[in-house]
């Protein structure tokens, strides 16, 4: 039997419908599971992602780019595969893509976590024959702290920084991980300003509908003076300009998965690192794999050698392909 | 151990020194006395005594997380640290401890009397009550290597802070050989007494590197003598008894046993503050006779007349049991040089000779003579500087002269360990042999975090060979590696050992084939070898 899907060098490619999942060069129809910048790239003659995705994509890509949209598990026909998208919980409108060809179903993970983020739809398990999935943090020594207490975490260190009068500058990806933060400050402790990088996303998102504490945008002309002891949200790269030396003598901190390693949270030398990812951990990828009661598993970023092995060590019929995403590197901007 | 727990969290997580000075004294001022004494221990290198191998713990934290070997092996080399690793991949604790630091520590020692079974057995329960931070530190506990990102010059201004005693005096007491099972916290630190060990050291005294010499203006307030390139050491003879200590305070004294015969010819109640030097006919020998004494316990009698050593004396520290410290630099000096008088020309003692100088070009020119008289460089002193505790700015400065150079092509690259796990940052470099390339020294110092960043992603994409931790590269990059010494070492394939070898530069501008040669490093070892 035909494979469903098949890897090319410009991406994801199913033959019977004649489409790319997230391609990383230009092609005429690419099905995109969610709006990351080495997901969702430029150039592709027509984009179809979910409708919650498409804001931020056309956003990113620009007016020109073409997006056609479609709701979770509502079905498409394109050629002679059957398409559906289903909740990845990487982050607002991220999908799995489900392919299915003459009874055969793969489906593409995108990137994806499986602990509820009180934002992003939760992630949903998808039965298929063959599963494409990430592997960011495929390595037994990830595992995440659980929501509640990283809020704790998180306030707990604002609050403290208020109480001294202090900025509390907390370094998180534009889209996603910021909003997931945002969900989680608590409003009582003090006003949240946010990087213009950041602002742009939260405008996208919560003008479909998707509800986002108050925020306030950081503009060159105001005073961030007259906010003491706010929460400032950067983008990781804003952190290290000239821009961040408004605040002062700030605590500073940086969320993200890799902060679970203590040399690397040492390298980023901030105040905090909070243990938080929009990736599935150790725990998360392998209750997601089994899950979909697929055999066939194709890793395809990440930790992937020793993954695959993992993998095959528990009876899968485990893959490497190489791939042009990134997921959730350490030094990305 | 919660509360050390937190404290080590504290510091470890701020890169701000006020913020760990901060924890620490608030730690000092409330924490029980032996476990403060134990954290004064563990953040000035002493451990408890290992009991058990690595290997050991990396297969008992395996099983009991469920995990082959093997990717307990890859995800340590992602994590770069034996400890962390274990703390991060068992599963969630079961229970929970309100032991403390030092019930910990008194644990690890009772299982260290007891056999293999009960050891795994006690390590296994103290990993399933104790939450990922008190693990790692419990772990660290059983493998050592206790190292935190606070010097002992900052714990020691926490402990000033806490207990209202001068840092100097602290600095003075937490010196020597104690542990917490020969002291205790009343009598090493609330003990108004330092000196009631007699073999406790002083503080030594460290030089910056010098700045500018215009600030040094006028010549004539300096003394100048040469930078010897020994083993630092203080001498001292109280009750008879000597004691030899290197810098970073280990105890050197059966090491070189002909020191012993100072105790016949010095008085008691002497401190001498010296360089431990390879010595004959009036010459330091090379830095490499010295070498074949260091890490020997005992010394056969070939070693002894093959490389007999003295002490070269800079400076006097106590004086008739008197400490002397806070008198001037001429002071001191006169009376070693009375001391050193008094000494037969066949002991192992040598005053270090001021080098005269009218003025800074002449003294320049002494500099650049110090490689052939196996000298790093000058030492400046401030005629009426007094002895301080530490490295200090201002009174004494360091000289050296500049580093050896040579351009070499990089072609194995290594992931570091803690802070650099996970970024490659240890190089093997070769030089030109013929068509080939040669490697000759590895370096891992000297670079921005900025560039060892961009190397990283360069070694990914440029990878030919996989050896374990060890990444052969296509040779392209070209480095400036700078050194202090060069050695002939037939247990290299290059022949050549380098001294400090660290990266000056990356010579992004220069094209591998204008690197140097084997020949260029042969003709530097016959020149300065």
């Amino acid at each position: 039997m035909a494979d469903v899907l098949t890897f090319t060098d410009r991406g994801i490619y199913c033959a019977a419908g004649d489409f790319y999942i997230d391609p990383w060069r230009p092609v005429d129809r690419a099905l995109i599971t969610h709006g990351h910048a080495d997901h969702a790239r430029a150039g592709m003659g027509s984009y179809l992602a979910t409708d919650a995705a498409a804001p931020v994509m056309q956003h990113r890509l620009g007016p020109q780019a073409r997006i056609e949209t479609l709701k979770f598990l509502e079905p498409r026909q394109i050629g002679a595969a059957s398409v559906s998208y289903h909740p990845a919980g990487h982050v607002p409108g991220s999908a799995q893509i489900k392919v299915t060809v003459k009874g055969q179903s793969w489906v593409v993970s995108g990137d994806y976590k499986t602990v509820a983020d009180g934002l992003s739809e939760p992630f949903a398990p998808v039965p298929c024959h063959a599963f494409i999935t990430e592997c960011t943090f495929g390595l037994p020594v990830f595992s995440w702290t659980p929501q509640d207490v990283l809020t704790d975490q998180i306030n707990g260190w604002w609050a403290a920084n208020a109480a001294a009068g202090r900025f509390s500058i907390l370094g998180a990806y534009a889209l996603g991980k910021a909003q997931r933060l945002l969900t989680a400050a608590d409003p009582d402790i003090g006003p949240i300003l946010t990087h213009g990088a950041i602002e742009n996303t939260n405008e996208v998102l919560r003008a479909q509908g998707i509800p986002l504490p108050d925020t306030i945008r950081v503009t060159p002309d105001m005073n961030v003076k007259d906010y003491p002891g706010a929460l400032v949200l950067a983008t990781p790269g804003a952190m290290a300009q000239p821009w961040a030396r408004q605040f002062g003598r700030a605590s500073t901190a940086f969320a993200s998965g890799w902060m679970a390693l203590r040399g690397v949270r040492r390298r980023r030398a901030m105040d905090r690192g909070f243990v938080v990812s929009d990736h599935a951990d150790w725990e998360g990828l392998n209750t997601a794999i089994r899950a979909t009661g697929a055999q066939k598993i194709f890793v395809t970023h990440g930790y992937t050698d020793p993954f695959r092995r993992w993998l095959t060590d528990q009876g899968y019929d485990a893959h490497v392909v190489s791939t042009d995403y990134t997921g959730d590197t350490e030094d990305e901007a | 151990m919660k509360d050390f727990a937190a404290l080590f969290a504290r510091i470890d997580e701020s890169t701000k020194t006020s913020v760990k000075v901060a924890a620490l004294a608030a730690y000092f001022r409330t924490a029980p006395d032996d476990d403060k004494l134990w954290t004064i221990a563990l953040f000035s290198g002493r451990r408890p005594k290992r009991m058990i191998t690595a290997t050991k713990l990396r297969v008992w934290a395996a099983e009991a997380a469920g995990l082959p070997d093997w990717l307990f092996e890859e995800s340590y080399g992602i994590v770069g640290d034996l400890a962390e690793t274990i703390a991060l991949i068992l599963p969630k604790p079961k229970g929970t401890s309100d032991q403390s630091l030092t019930d910990w520590i008194t644990h690890i020692k009772t299982l260290s009397t007891q056999d293999e079974p009960a050891r795994r057995a006690g390590i296994l329960a103290a990993w399933e009550v104790l939450p990922t931070q008190e693990r790692f530190l419990f772990t660290k506990l059983l493998t050592g290597g206790f190292r935190v990102g606070v010097s002992q010059k900052l714990m020691t201004r926490a402990l000033a802070q806490a207990t209202g005693q001068d840092e100097a005096t602290l600095t003075h007491k937490l010196m020597g050989n104690w542990t917490p099972a020969t002291t205790t916290w009343t009598d090493l630190i609330d003990a108004d007494d330092p000196t009631a060990d007699l073999s406790r050291p002083y503080p030594f005294y460290l030089a910056y590197g010098l700045d500018s010499l215009d600030e040094l203006d006028p010549a004539t307030d300096w003394n100048a003598e040469r930078k010897w390139d020994g083993i630092r050491g203080q001498f001292i003879l109280r009750g008879g008894e000597h004691h030899l200590w290197s810098r970073g305070e280990d105890l050197m004294t059966d090491r070189f046993p002909e020191l012993a015969q100072l105790r016949d010819f010095l008085p008691d109640g002497t401190v001498i503050d010296g360089e431990v030097l390879a010595f004959r006919d009036e010459k330091p020998l090379s830095f490499n006779a010295l070498q074949s004494r260091i890490g020997r316990k005992t010394v056969p009698k070939k070693l002894l007349i093959e490389a007999p050593v003295i002490l070269m004396a800079y400076d006097l520290l106590e004086h008739r049991g008197q400490d002397i410290r806070k008198q001037t630099f001429t002071s001191r000096r006169k009376e070693l040089e009375k001391l050193i008088k008094a000494v037969p020309i066949t002991t192992p003692i040598r005053l270090s000779a001021s080098v005269p100088f009218t003025d800074w070009n002449a003294l320049a020119a002494e500099r650049d003579r110090s490689r052939e008289l196996h000298a790093e460089g000058l030492m400046l002193k401030r005629l009426d500087s007094p002895y301080l505790a530490g490295r200090k700015r201002g009174d004494w400065w360091k000289w050296k002269v500049d580093p050896l150079t040579i351009d070499a092509v990089m072609i194995y690259a290594q992931a570091g360990h803690g802070r650099r796990a996970n970024l490659f940052t240890d190089y093997t470099f070769a030089v030109w042999n013929g068509n080939e390339l040669t490697p000759f020294t590895k370096a891992y110092s000297g670079l921005t975090d900025a560039e060892f960043r961009e190397i990283t992603a360069w070694v990914r994409k440029n990878t030919l060979q996989k050896f374990g931790p060890v990444r052969q590269v296509t040779p392209h990059h070209v480095f400036e590696i700078a050194f202090e010494g060069i050695n002939a070492s037939p247990r290299h394939k290059s022949g050549v050992a380098l001294r400090f070898p660290r990266m000056l530069r990356w010579r992004k501008d220069k094209p591998m084939a204008e690197a140097n040669t084997l020949a260029d490093l042969k003709e530097m070892l016959a020149t300065y070898g």
